[in-house]
């Protein structure tokens, strides 16, 4: 099957689309705040610190009060959004998100930003391919993961309007603009990009445009590959993965660890209710030295690596 | 409560009482029958274990009936071993992990310095918890951004839970820990209504630093066997202890 052009050529950084959208809703609700730890530049956040100095807290390298504060300026009657490396917003300030956030039941709004392995060569303490495990297992911390601008835009955008405490989670991966025929953003909601029945790909953030490019060159063999975008990872569409299993294989593909995130959450969806042949892609762990690229190309996370995970899964059926 | 329970944290429940008590009926604005009044006075009870003073307190506010303190730490009671905002009113944040207290009272207090609010916000912490290191990076902010609204009492009885404090992991000179950190520090007797009532009601305006006091008590303070006596961090009185520790108080 075929699919349409991407709307927009070209790649993109999703946090100028976080930074753009930010922005935007700032002008429209003065009660909007942002929060950071010396992560105004890696956020994207300098056009809003110039347009509204007065409106952005920096604590400093200091990630247990980045998180805490954000608690505390939401008991104030603010909507902050809480932006920093998404290695260090989660597992340096794990407690924190924990009691502050989750338990409290806060409304604020996490950014882990160049999440995934993003910061390649820099190594697995920069890496945050855990950030998902540990989350998901607050039930009730709202777990979005973006795929491309026009998503990020819309995660944010909901996230602003809900109440209560969400994390977005925002490579600094180029991606391009995924095609839809029907753009429309709900969070919990599974997103449809491509129609299959032998099998379903489910991704999210970096991993959906190569999930489709997987699924079209499956399609030219003959083989049809549903393609869903899982942006939600909590509250997780569970009607879209029972709907997914009836092809009989499934395949899950995200820029994290395969313990515990995506690839979990639909497993423990899946056997709980209609086993059928699985495959969890993504890192196994610490990863080696080497670019977001390399390391990507190095574990299979590229369109022939998921062509391949789909083939053997089908095989299993 | 604690001996009804079963469980609980007596010593550090009575170094706190008399602090909670002069904030209560005292220093802290609020109506305990509008809880999330923006206008309200916050206060963040840091030391989170120390529910059998602060829910007695709470009650006697107004916050909940009285009665409801025989179902302290009960199966689904509202009083749980350590306070919970979604359960009860006139709980700021949920605490019991140490050092959390601080970080969020801060953030409130930046939230009423940004809309130039005249509430308050005061933070109640143990003296061992200030090991905790998220305290320190909060003062830091708080003290960058001259918190004047934000005041941090120091629940200085000097035992935490395994020994003294000094002998653990000492904080002395406190004061000049938390001068060097940009905060304006007063050192009273924290269990003399008159120190506590003129230190935390006087006006905070214009002092261009966030306060913190430091007050002695001693915990387990009321009741002889308790005094000053680091097995009584947790601990839960038998028929006697319990008979003579309310002989004592009355």
């Amino acid at each position: 099957m075929s699919a349409a052009a991407p709307a927009e050529a070209g790649l993109f950084d999703c946090r100028d689309s976080f930074a753009a959208t930010i922005e935007s809703l700032a002008e429209q609700d003065a009660r909007i705040v942002t929060v950071v730890s010396d992560s105004v530049g890696s956020s994207k956040l300098a056009g809003f610190r110039k347009k509204w100095p007065e409106r952005m807290v920096n604590v400093g390298i200091a990630e247990q009060t980045l998180v805490a504060v954000g608690a505390g300026l939401a008991n104030g009657g603010k909507v902050p959004f809480v932006s920093a490396a998404s290695c260090f917003i989660t597992g340096r300030a794990m407690e924190q998100v924990k009691a502050d956030i989750a338990y409290s039941n806060v409304n604020v709004k996490l950014i882990g930003q160049s999440s995934g392995v993003a910061y390649g060569e820099l190594g697995p303490t920069h890496h945050s391919i855990e950030d998902m495990a540990w989350l998901r297992l607050f039930n009730n911390l709202t777990l979005i993961v973006p795929a491309d601008p026009w998503q990020t835009e819309q995660a944010i955008r909901a996230a602003a309007v809900m109440d209560g405490p969400v994390f977005v989670r925002i490579s600094r991966m180029p991606v391009p603009a995924l095609a839809r025929k029907h753009a429309r953003f709900e969070i919990g909601k599974a997103e449809t990009l491509m129609e299959g029945n032998d099998a379903a790909i489910i991704a999210n953030g970096t991993m959906v445009h190569r999930a489709v490019a997987a699924a079209r060159a499956l399609a030219v063999e003959g083989i049809s590959a549903r393609v869903i975008n899982m942006a939600t990872v909590n509250p997780l569409d569970e009607a879209a993965i029972l709907a997914a299993a009836e092809t009989g294989a499934i395949v899950t593909v995200e820029e994290h660890s395969v313990r515990g995130g995506l690839g979990g959450a639909v497993a423990e969806i899946v056997t709980a209710n209609t086993p059928v042949p699985m495959r969890i892609m993504g890192f196994p762990g610490f990863v080696p030295t080497g670019s977001a690229a390399w390391l990507m190309e190095h574990f299979g996370l590229t369109e022939t690596g998921i062509a391949d995970a789909v083939r053997q899964t089908i095989a299993r059926k | 409560m604690v001996y009804e329970a079963q469980l609980g944290h007596p010593g550090g429940d009575f170094s706190s009482a008399d602090i909670l008590a002069a904030l209560y009926f005292g220093v802290l604005r609020f109506d305990p029958t509008k809880p999330g009044d923006p206008g309200r006075d916050r206060f963040v009870m840091s030391k989170g274990h120390c529910t059998g003073a602060f829910y007695a307190v709470l009650a006697a506010a107004g916050y909940f009936p009285e009665a409801e303190l025989t179902t302290y730490m009960e199966p689904q009671s509202r009083l749980n071993g350590h306070p919970n905002r979604n359960y009860l009113p006139g709980v700021e944040t949920n605490t019991g992990p140490l050092g959390h207290g601080l970080p969020v009272a801060t953030g409130i207090a930046i939230a009423g310095q940004m809309d130039g609010a005249d509430f308050r916000t005061f933070v109640l912490t143990g003296d061992g918890e200030l090991q905790e290191g998220s305290n320190w990076e909060a003062a830091l902010t708080a003290g960058h951004r001259k918190l004047e609204n934000l005041t941090v009492i120091i629940d200085r009885n000097r035992l935490q839970q395994g020994a003294r404090t000094e002998e653990t992991a000492s904080l002395d000179p406190l004061d000049d820990k938390w001068r060097a950190f940009g905060w304006h520090v007063e050192t009273i007797d924290g269990h003399d209504p008159d120190q506590l009532l003129a230190m935390l009601s006087a006006s905070p305006k214009g002092r261009g630093k966030p306060l913190c006091v430091i007050a002695n008590t001693i915990k387990g303070k009321g009741v002889s066997f308790m005094h000053d006596n680091v097995d009584w961090h947790h601990g839960v009185p038998n028929k006697e202890q319990y008979e003579q520790a309310m002989a004592e108080l009355v």
